[in-house]
């Protein structure tokens, strides 16, 4: 293998695809990432044997091969030569090493031959249909807040995407929920997702498809079967093993006639919530909300450290009621919002509220209450 | 004789005998009541009432009581060949032994000694019935550990009809007759000074420390008698000239802050004997941890992760016991060098179940463990809470946590029903032999 290719074009996939590789391995290969020159282009993947990331960048290929080396190390040397360089990658000493050259720099890395190298099998994803980058990004971008960490509940450690119909409505919903909280996130069903089955893309994959979709371009083509996911860039791709779980009936601890509505300025709301809730205890980051005519006034108390108070102007005309909810699920919801006033519908002190975007009906929260 | 109607003369020297309880002025020679030599005076004997009370080798007296024929006989009560001392009796210690020492120096010091496995659950047993006695006299007991507590016997008098001296006495003899194991007591005005004074007469001591004489006990006082000046913190101190307490008295307090922070706030105010700490009933636990030294040291992860299992399930009935949660599972190692590692991982919520320890803690124990063989394995909870206390967050599809509960909650029933071995997990079950299995 021989092949020269732009720095920072190099850089750029690189550092798309050695985010995958895990720090630790205890099989020396999943260190490394695959390379393969051929026909015009440099092809880069690495893999944690449950997602695989991978990127095409143009490159002159003198000699075609392929090699794998450390991820880490390429990544790090490609990135610190200076902008602008050429880097020559070559297969040296009868493939044993990778020589790194660019100017006046040269390097080598070990390799472990490519033959080696794990590859996520592509069985049949026979569901396929393409949609806006901005549409997935947003879809996951506002539900994982929401993903639970729970080992023990696996089936929740990711974002659930299914196809939802509902008379002319045709949705592509994401949900992510911890059992304390939840987030439903709507995109217009795009063509050929109908009869993709409902999925669970695991977190790990949820927050690389975060920095990929940053900088993909318009459209994002998936591909679907019931074990794996796979998310096309143009240029590359991710493919992710799918949790191997039931996602719970969500719909259902979604309440449907909470009676109480408020309407609160986002922005002040948070900054409220966070003031006061700076002096609660860390383990439940305690917060009450009483709530009268258009009033809302926020305590809490911790007897160890001290008390704060403060009152919102706010629209409420619903009975009077207090409740108390952690604080930091509160501003993990209010970051989400974008728009200028968040709604509750709330029921009572033991009931899980809904929390929404008045701008936007395709996005929903539901918090469940602390009882205090 | 009713104490409280009995003038007592506070200005002048006062005895208490510690036998017929009598109350003599400055009594020499003998009880003129019982003809005992033992007795305490004190210009302030009346005028104290926090006490620490001691229990002199409780392990080991408990061991001598039960077994007469031990009486005079070197007795050293710890775990194993590879274990250490957890008690040695009086007549063990004139050997040199020492609690926390090596088993195989134990009985390098004192090959005649007798060894016994400690056996907490009889230990554990005498401790609540002693525990029983105290808090007779006072609701103010603060137990320090299984053999001490602190007692604050401050306004007690009237119930008592005897000054707090004179109830200590009695629960002292009390406890001898009734239980059969000897306590040192030791009174004074603060607990800081309670707990030195129980040492000064041990065993079967009864030592007082007067506000009028704390500066002047003090002051030869090496600097390691202050709780928590260990080794090092003593050679710190002496470097900079502080080997006994009055050095500390001497020295300005600012001084002493500024070198040394808040720990030299907390020696100005101790080497004055100042000690604002009240007596709390119910010390807080901080942690609950169980830990065992292998016979021969164990490289083996099967073989650990049996020992842990174990382990967990002990911290678990002990957790679910106290009703209380920790949010934090600590594993300790210890290799064949005495190095010490500790892991810890907090959970995803706050729990006493052995599972969940045993989860955490095992996966731990795959990180740490490999490469090395190793003498000791311990875990424990902390970041405790207590169940129920504090708000309760629910959970929108019902807590999974629950179901796991309540299934342990069963187990626990069973056992205590129809003993330890009645019920176990199936990991538990494996013959011995099966454990070093490399698989």
């Amino acid at each position: 293998m021989k092949v020269t290719i732009e720095r920072s074009a190099l850089v750029r996939a690189l550092g798309h695809v050695q985010s995958v590789v895990e720090r630790r391995n205890t099989i020396p290969i999943l260190s490394n990432v695959l390379l393969q020159a051929d026909g015009g282009a440099l092809t880069l993947t690495a893999t944690d044997l449950d997602i695989e990331i991978s990127e095409s960048a143009p490159a002159d290929v003198a000699v075609k091969g392929a090699a794998t080396a450390s991820a880490v190390m390429l990544h790090d040397i490609v990135r610190k030569l200076p902008e602008g360089a050429q880097v020559r990658l070559t297969l040296v000493d009868d493939e044993a090493r990778l020589q790194i050259t660019a100017g006046r720099y040269e390097g080598s890395l070990a390799v472990l031959p490519d033959e080696d190298f794990p590859t996520l099998a592509s069985d049949d994803m026979d569901v396929r249909f393409s949609m806006p980058a901005a549409d997935l990004a947003r879809l996951f971008a506002k539900a994982r807040f929401a993903m639970s960490q729970e080992e023990t509940r696996y089936y929740l450690n990711g974002v659930y995407l299914h196809p939802y119909a509902d008379g002319d409505v045709k949705l592509l919903r994401a949900a992510a929920t911890d059992g304390h909280r939840l987030a439903r996130l709507d995109a217009p069903l795009p063509a050929g997702a109908e009869k993709a089955p409902g999925v669970i893309v695991p977190r790990k994959a949820v927050s690389e498809l975060a920095r990929l979709l940053d900088d993909a371009e318009e459209t994002v083509e998936v591909a679907v079967s019931s074990s794996k996911i796979r998310f096309g860039f143009g240029a590359g791709y991710l493919t992710s093993k799918l949790i191997d779980g039931t996602f719970p009936d969500y719909e259902r601890v979604i309440p449907k006639t909470n009676p109480n509505a408020l309407r609160v300025d986002n922005k002040d709301f948070a900054a409220a919530v966070d003031r006061v809730s700076t002096v609660s205890a860390d383990r439940t980051r305690s917060i009450k909300l009483a709530l009268a005519a258009d009033r809302l006034r926020l305590t809490v108390n911790n007897p160890e450290a001290g008390s704060a108070l403060e009152e919102l102007s706010v629209d409420y005309d619903g009975e009077p009621l207090e409740i108390g909810f952690n604080a930091r699920y509160l501003l993990d919801v209010a970051a989400q919002i974008d728009g200028e006033t968040a709604t509750f519908r709330l029921a009572d002190p033991s009931s899980p509220t809904i929390i929404c975007d008045e701008e936007d009906e395709r996005a929903l929260y539901v918090l469940m209450p602390l009882r205090v | 004789m009713n104490y409280s109607e009995q003038h007592i003369d506070k200005t002048s020297v006062l005895s208490l005998c510690r036998d017929c309880f009598a109350i003599v002025q400055a009594l020499i020679g003998r009880c003129p009541t019982c003809g005992s030599k033992r007795f305490v005076s004190h210009p302030e004997l009346f005028g104290l009432a926090v006490a620490h009370i001691d229990c002199d080798a409780f392990y080991a007296a408990i061991e001598k009581r039960d077994d007469p024929a031990l009486a005079d006989r070197p007795v050293i009560v710890g775990g194993g060949k590879r274990g250490v001392v957890s008690t040695c009796c009086y007549v063990a210690r004139t050997y040199g032994v020492r609690s926390a020492m090596p088993m195989f120096k134990a009985l390098q010091a004192c090959p005649d000694a007798v060894v016994i496995r400690p056996d907490m659950a009889k230990y554990a047993a005498v401790s609540r019935q002693i525990r029983a006695m105290m808090e007779a006299l006072t609701p103010l007991v603060e137990p320090l550990s299984i053999d001490e507590a602190f007692l604050d016997l401050s306004g007690t008098e009237r119930v008592h009809g005897a000054p707090p001296a004179v109830a200590l006495a009695r629960l002292q003899q009390r406890i001898e007759r009734e239980i059969g194991v000897t306590v040192s007591v030791g009174l004074s005005h603060n607990k800081f000074l309670a707990k030195i004074a129980s040492d000064l007469d041990k065993p079967r001591g009864f030592a007082v420390i007067g506000r009028a004489q704390t500066l002047a006990f003090l002051a030869p006082q090496p600097v390691s008698l202050i709780w928590g000046v260990g080794a090092a913190m003593t050679a710190r101190l002496a470097r900079d000239g502080f080997a006994t307490i009055g050095r500390l008295q001497k020295a300005d307090p600012a001084e002493l802050a500024r070198r040394y922070g808040e720990t030299g706030l907390r020696l100005a105010r101790l080497s004055r004997g100042e000690d604002a700490r009240p007596v709390r009933p119910e010390r807080e636990a901080k942690s609950v941890s169980a830990e065992t030294t292998f016979e021969a040291n164990i490289r083996d992860l099967r073989a650990l992760e049996d020992v842990l299992w174990a382990l967990c399930e002990k911290v678990s009935m002990r957790m679910k016991k106290a009703n209380l949660l920790g949010r934090v599972v600590t594993l300790k190692l210890k290799d064949s060098k005495f190095r010490t590692i500790t892991r810890r991982e907090t959970l995803d919520r706050p729990s006493n179940l052995a599972r969940a320890a045993f989860a955490a803690a095992r996966a731990l124990l795959a990180e740490a463990a490999p490469g090395r063989a190793w003498r000791l394995i311990g875990v424990g909870f902390s970041d405790l809470a207590n169940d129920g206390a504090g708000a309760a967050q629910d959970d929108l599809f019902g807590d999974p946590q629950a179901r796991l509960a309540a299934q342990e909650r069963a187990i626990d029933e069973i056992r205590a029903k129809f003993g330890a071995k009645a019920i176990a997990a199936g990991r538990a079950l494996r013959p011995k032999g099966d454990q070093a299995r490399n698989d």
